[in-house]
């Protein structure tokens, strides 16, 4: 079977695209920033604003450890150019906590032991607030599927599942149904 | 990625002057929206545009219910449009085949006019290290012909192309006769989705009738009163986030127990959403008794052709068409 997922990502050497200007709102925080028109939103904040809590896993799509939100929904990062996402309110898992007050599913994923390598937590915790917030929670079965869009090889899904029923059920953002 | 110039033009008459060629292959200026298949497709070189035409914020994206049908601007994501209360309640076909189409962040992203326009999933034409692809380069074969091709499509292939289609969304879309409102310089405003793609014949390359420059507005479905008993039935290798290996989109008229009106349309089997008016013809005024049903299935088999892996997609497309058929016809 032919590779659906191909390293083939390289840039091209000594090419170059003309340069754009692009203003980004990163967890409440302006940012003016001059970038090739190739870069990603995920390649953005992990390289130009530093905030490497958004994971590059596949670059395609699939995995979801890139996801953040964009007024307030869950998006993937990588499938995102920069430049056109101007004017969007863009959360990251570095905009999650309130100072030293972790979110209540950061929080959660501690206390249910919902990872083991950690490399797609912020996806997953991400990908789970959003998740909360739809009212998409609302049983094991509803998590999981809601929750398809993020994988994680270490295989911690009963205990992802578990900690977003803990916070939806605690929140009582759990829809009838 | 291949180095690209990208415009953010302010309205959709000067995004149009730059005549884009969306749905041919290569071309050196494209258009991009919501980027959840153009950005997968830049980053594995598949395309490589010299330009990219963002429509971002230059179309509509309404969604309106009324009693001339349905009408849903090109911009509407595909999570706004599944979850729209009229789209769930009147056409419940298109809010299934949505939720059942990526994932909840692409669904979030990707628009519909993009969903219509993305490419196909065959993974020689995905991977650019395989040299014969003839949607990808003209010409140069097709590896997927006495390649691995247990994805690929059964009706409406050519010597030159098997691919199938990828849209979950199309299929239920051409199953209610869905038409494309299309912008740009000259062309027919408006083309039926079912005549909007075209078959891979000897230009596998050329997807659709959009001319260069082109591009879709909104779509539009009639009203029609077997829109309400409608099931997409999607059966894949996984339960969720996954593409189909067959579907079937139903849409059903009851006159009691007695079906006075079919619509049924295939993914996962043809090289574009593919309408089956003989078994749709064939069900009408029966009832739902599964042999009647298996009969008139049988009839969507006319003209398929395996590949060796795909073969079974030919028995499989019949039980999908009996299952949906029955699970429609039990709504009330």
């Amino acid at each position: 079977m032919p590779g659906i997922i191909s390293p083939a990502r390289a840039q091209d050497a000594g090419a170059a695209s003309a340069p754009l200007d692009v203003v980004l709102r990163v967890n409440g925080t302006e940012h003016r920033l001059t970038l090739d028109p190739r870069t990603t939103l995920l390649d953005t904040l992990r390289e130009h604003l530093h905030l490497t809590g958004s994971k590059r896993g596949c670059g395609l799509g699939q995995c979801g450890a890139c996801t953040v939100l964009m007024d307030g929904k869950r998006m993937k990062s990588c499938l995102s150019l920069a430049a056109l996402v101007e004017g969007r309110e863009i959360t990251t898992i570095e905009g999650l906590a309130q100072g030293a007050d972790l979110h209540p599913l950061q929080a959660a994923f501690i206390e249910r032991d919902a990872f083991q390598c950690g490399y797609c937590t912020p996806g997953q915790i991400m990908a789970g607030v959003a998740c909360i917030a739809e009212g998409h929670a609302g049983s094991p079965q509803e998590i999981r599927d809601w929750m398809s869009g993020n994988l994680c090889r270490c295989g911690a899904y009963d205990h992802i599942v578990a900690a977003i029923q803990d916070v939806a059920q605690a929140t009582g953002s759990v829809r009838g149904g | 990625m291949h180095p690209f110039t990208l415009e953010r033009p302010r309205d959709l008459s000067a995004a149009l002057a730059f005549r884009a060629q969306a749905g041919r292959n290569d071309a050196p200026t494209e258009y991009i929206a919501g980027g959840t298949d153009m950005v997968q497709l830049l980053q594995e070189n598949v395309r490589r545009p010299e330009r990219l035409i963002s429509l971002a914020g230059l179309l509509d994206n309404r969604i309106d219910v009324g009693p001339q049908g349905l009408r849903i601007g090109a911009a509407a994501t595909m999570a706004e449009v599944a979850a729209h209360r009229g789209v769930i309640e009147q056409f419940p076909v298109i809010s299934e085949a949505l939720l059942n189409s990526a994932s909840p962040q692409v669904r979030n992203q990707a628009t519909m006019g993009g969903n219509l326009l993305q490419r196909t999933r065959c993974p020689y034409f995905r991977d650019v290290g395989y040299s014969a692809c003839n949607r990808r380069a003209p010409g140069s074969g097709c590896a997927a012909i006495g390649g691995e091709n247990r994805w690929h499509a059964v009706l409406g292939t050519s010597d030159n192309c098997i691919a199938a289609h990828a849209s979950d969304l199309a299929v239920a879309l051409v199953a209610l006769d869905a038409v494309v409102e299309v912008r740009g310089a000259n062309g027919p405003p408006n083309v039926s989705l079912i005549d909007f793609y075209r078959l891979p014949d000897a230009t596998p390359h050329i997807e659709t009738v959009l001319e260069p420059g082109e591009v879709i507005a909104a779509i539009t479905l009639p009203a029609n009163p077997a829109a309400r008993r409608s099931h997409y039935l999607k059966v894949r290798d996984r339960a969720s986030f996954e593409f189909a290996v067959v579907s079937a989109a139903v849409a059903l008229d009851m006159d009691g127990a007695r079906i006075r009106q079919a619509r049924i349309a295939l993914g996962g089997v043809g090289t574009k959403p593919w309408r089956v008016p003989r078994v749709e013809a064939a069900l009408v005024g029966g009832s739902l008794d599964p042999a009647v049903l298996r009969t008139a299935a049988a009839l969507a088999a006319r003209g398929a052709q395996g590949r060796g892996h795909n073969d079974f997609k030919i028995e499989l497309m019949q039980r999908a068409i009996v299952r949906a058929v029955e699970i429609a016809g039990a709504r009330t």
